[in-house]
């Protein structure tokens, strides 16, 4: 009996020091530096300023951005950010749409063209037009009304082991229609577009490219030739690609045309090159933008205003691509040298018109899931 | 007898103001949002979940099938033989139940993959070209990964039993000339039926529920009800239908719920168990060294390996060999560890592995204490068959039943802002818990006999002194057992990441799905690294938790 109330002790003590030190309201990742550095009270003695108002924002899980940039906004407009991961994209968005009569936030990030129609009809946000959404390129706003701001894109690709091709001296790929070649057979590995937002990516550059229904022809011309479906990029990436760490069986991937250069900064040794590349022939790539919105209701207006405008300055939109490993609207923002290097833009990315993507979506879905997975 | 019945009906209480408030009422809400009658009348609506529920069904009923045929000797075993070793085997059983699902896919794809061990070795070997098995997207795969899973379950449940019952039960019955397999038959089997229902449909409805396992490992081709809602709810955002076919899983879990309950009642026993285990014995006959042997290989094959390819790939570097495919060559490393505790982006979404590792403790401690506080009473309260308590007995299991995008999304409707809120954690993950605690006590309760009870009090002891001297001394392994649950749902939970936000808080499991979803070797790494601090990190509390439970019973 003593050895319970021993350990039941032992584990109250263990609980309570461990929840002590923290302050209650540290609203964001407390920045240890060091894991032996005793957290900080992040609370500023503010005698003479005003208590920081806070401003949440809800984003998809990948959300992530760098402690001194988030600081410096933070400092200069006295205000707390609280970030709420929430799921992704769909998830994230399905939150927000159901707590739209008490808003969980004031400022949305992470809608993007594939779910755009859905959020706009769900009346989610206040119109704001950013003055510096003069300098973004007209292609990146897709709202007249400026309901949501574009913040980033990424192009959804088919990335292929270098290597392989060059020992096996075979060509890669140039169009869409190449994959369903004989030379190709068993060599990519797609996602389900029903549990995988990249999968849903590529479907809709396929559906761009050929049609409805044309579509379905070549996702026909796909499977007898072997295409390998898996439900999620992770399993797709590290269990079927051969260029990642699990070294698969597929040298062809969807995956996007930022995995290069992440290979390359998150290589386990030092890499002098990439050791994949993406195909970016036309309409091969789908461009996926991200945008951010303020959320109706929200009490803090001004306040997220300036946060949307400062989503679009060269500072956030040059932290992004390290962070997110998505490309800035702003063409102001430098790139960092491994995007430079071994990023490519394509020059005809696949685009479908978000309100027909919206219609679709569930019917192209469902016809692809009828036909590839029987 | 009546006032007895309206107090036990009481301690049902907690239990249930707790459910109403984290369960029944976010359900409600969200029903009530996005439930559309005409979807009822939609022939297609029912197309869909016939096909679905067919295949949940088939898979959940044969997981189980295997799952018991593995549990119920290694139950055994670890019941009624000492043999060295035993308590650190006890724990290698007990790990896979928190490992997240990401990590026991790669897991078992590094082991039996198209380029896995067994088929690079299998290749090698025979001169093949092709690597001769299939594994990912195969139905086996998915049964492979539920025993897996599951085996945890039932073996800790089984083995409760056995080592409690009376010893005598047996002896006589050889003494009266019943040889080994009649033994079994007709005296441990019928003594075992409380514990072997709790423990299987338990099983059932994990693998009825089964989420991350079908959609990793099962492929694409294969859905059960828990990855139609998901889809339908997250991919095809048609929320009727997934409010519509979440109903139906509901039904299914109370139904399992109350056959359950009702095949308890007729089986349940009354025995004298004992408090310590008496009956151990070391295998000294030959078939009984065969058998150990058998188990022991069983276990290493079904356990150890997949789990071990997890550690050894944290410390294992795929040379950078560009160029020579095919042929991969290992370096020793301990990069991906020292990487853990480098914020190299600087990012504010960085997770320190030793705050990881404390925010996982301190729920998993709270969760223990919630589900314990609600669910001893309620196991007591569940003794008696007065209504409430044959109500209760089915809708207690209805947490396991529910998807979690459903749930998440009646927490918004209902909690607001809150849903940020750290407190929340704990209370998801005692929702989850909390029928896994009941239904451990349940049997242990079930087959303890009042007679004990009243001749306490008989003997002029109070009811409270009466449950202390005697239920409790017999009880609380069965309650250690109840509270090892509680811990393993509570560290390795994932799935309530999709209840709620908690930004500032982030689990272990949370900080490994980071790694994971991004690409690159550094990363993928990183994600093993913190995998293998999971498992130790909880491999070495449940290896407390087993000296405190052998050590009385060792004297």
């Amino acid at each position: 009996m003593r050895r319970i109330l021993f350990l039941l002790v032992f584990f109250a003590l263990l609980a309570i020091s461990a929840c002590g030190p923290r302050p209650a309201t540290t609203p964001i990742a407390p920045p240890a530096v060091s894991p032996t550095a005793s957290p900080l009270p992040a609370e500023p003695t503010a005698t003479s300023e005003p208590q920081p108002v806070t401003l949440t924002v809800m984003t998809h899980d990948s959300f992530a951005a760098s402690e001194d940039v988030i600081k410096a906004f933070e400092s200069a407009n006295n205000v707390k950010l609280v970030f709420l991961p929430s799921g992704d994209t769909g998830a994230a968005l399905n939150k927000a749409i159901l707590s739209k009569e008490a808003p969980l936030a004031d400022v949305f990030y992470g809608v993007d063209n594939t779910f755009l129609s859905r959020a706009l009809e769900a009346d989610l946000f206040e119109p704001y037009r950013s003055p510096l959404l003069d300098a973004i390129p007209p292609e990146f706003q897709l709202d007249p009304q400026h309901r949501v701001t574009p913040v980033d894109y990424g192009d959804v690709c088919i990335n292929y082991d270098k290597a392989y091709f060059a020992e096996k001296n075979l060509p890669v790929p140039q169009t869409l229609e190449d994959l369903t070649r004989p030379d190709y057979k068993g060599l990519l590995v797609v996602e389900n577009p029903a549990t995988s937002s990249p999968g849903l990516a590529f479907l809709l550059a396929t559906v761009a490219h050929f049609g409805d229904p044309g579509y379905l022809d070549f996702w026909r011309a796909l499977k007898a030739n072997d295409v390998v479906i898996v439900p999620d990029w992770e399993t797709a990436y590290y269990t079927n690609f051969s260029a990642s760490s699990g070294k698969g069986p597929q040298p062809m991937v969807v995956s996007y045309g930022s995995s290069p250069p992440a290979e390359v900064i998150f290589a386990e040794k030092p890499l002098e090159e990439a050791p994949t590349a993406s195909l970016i022939g036309p309409d091969m790539c789908f461009r996926q933008i991200e945008f951010v919105g303020i959320l109706k209701g929200t009490k803090q207006r001004e306040l997220a205003q300036k946060f949307v405008d400062f989503m679009l300055s060269p500072t956030f939109q040059e932290d992004m691509p390290l962070q997110m490993f998505v490309f800035p609207v702003n063409p102001q923002a430098k790139l960092p040298d491994a995007f430079v290097q071994y990023a490519q833009i394509p020059q005809q990315p696949a685009r479908l018109d978000p309100a027909q993507i919206a219609a679709n979506r569930e019917k192209w879905i469902q016809a692809w899931t009828d036909l590839m997975l029987k | 007898m009546g006032g007895k019945g309206a107090f036990s009906s009481l301690l049902l209480l907690p239990a249930w103001v707790f459910l109403g408030v984290f369960f029944f009422f976010p359900l409600a809400r969200i029903f009530a949002y996005a439930f559309d009658s005409r979807l009822l009348r939609d022939p297609r609506a029912w197309e869909l979940l016939r096909k679905v529920f067919g295949f949940t069904v088939y898979q959940a009923a044969l997981s189980t099938l295997l799952t018991l045929l593995v549990a119920l000797p290694l139950a055994f075993l670890l019941a009624r033989y000492a043999f060295l070793g035993k308590s650190l085997w006890r724990t290698i059983v007990n790990i896979p139940f928190l490992l997240p699902v990401l990590v026991v896919a790669a897991g078992f794809n590094a082991f039996l993959g198209e380029r896995g061990w067994v088929n690079l070795g299998l290749m090698r070997l025979l001169g093949l070209a092709a690597p001769p098995l299939r594994f990912s997207g195969t139905l086996a795969a998915i049964l492979l990964a539920h025993v897996f899973y599951n085996t945890t379950l039932l073996v800790r449940i089984l083995s409760y039993t056995l080592e409690h019952l009376d010893p005598r039960l047996e002896q006589t019955a050889r003494l009266l000339g019943a040889d080994g397999p009649r033994l079994f038959w007709y005296v441990t089997l019928p003594l075992l039926w409380p514990a072997l229902l709790a423990g299987s449909s338990l099983v059932f409805l994990f693998d009825f529920t089964s989420f991350g396992v079908i959609l990793l490992l099962g492929g694409a081709k294969f859905s059960t009800l828990e990855v139609e809602i998901y889809v339908q709810g997250v991919y095809m955002l048609n929320l009727p239908l997934a409010a519509f076919l979440s109903v139906a899983q509901l039904i299914c879990t109370a139904g399992i719920g109350y056959l359950y309950a009702f095949l308890l009642r007729r089986a349940a026993v009354p025995l004298s168990p004992r408090a310590a285990v008496s009956n151990l014995r070391f295998p000294r006959r030959w078939y009984e060294r065969l058998f150990l042997s058998l188990m022991l290989f069983l276990l290493i094959v079904l356990f150890l390996l997949p789990m071990l390819s997890v550690p050894l790939r944290s410390v294992l570097r795929l040379e950078a060999a560009r160029g020579e495919r095919g042929e991969v060559r290992y370096g020793f490393t301990l990069d991906y560890y020292e990487e853990l505790f480098t914020n190299r982006r600087a990012s504010i979404m960085y997770v320190p592995p030793l705050q990881a590792m404390r925010n996982s403790l301190v729920f998993a401690l709270l969760t223990i204490l919630f589900s314990l506080a609600l669910g001893i009473p309620a196991a007591v309260a569940l003794r008696h068959a007065s209504l409430p308590a044959r109500l209760s007995d089915g809708l207690f299991l209805l947490p396991l039943g529910v998807s979690a995008v459903t749930l998440g999304l009646g927490f918004i409707l209902v909690f607001g802002r809150a849903v940020a809120s750290p407190l929340l954690v704990p209370f998801a993950h005692t929702l989850i818990a909390l029928p896994l605690v009941i239904r451990t006590l349940q049997p242990a309760l079930a087959s303890l006999p009042l007679r004990l009870h009243q001749a306490a009090q008989v003997l002029g002891a109070s009811p409270w002194r009466a449950w202390w001297a005697v239920e409790w001394p017999i009880l609380w392994r069965a309650v250690l057992t109840a509270a090892m649950f509680a811990f393993t749902v509570s560290v390795g939970e994932f799935g309530a990441t999709l209840l709620i936000a908690r930004p500032e808080y982030p689990t272990l499991p949370l900080a490994i799905y980071r790694f994971l979803s991004q690409p690159g070797g550094l990363n993928y790494g990183q994600a093993m690294a913190m995998t293998t601090i999971l498992m130790l990190f909880t491999g070495l509390g449940l290896l407390l938790v087993e000296r405190l439970q052998g050590g009385e019973s060792r004297f």
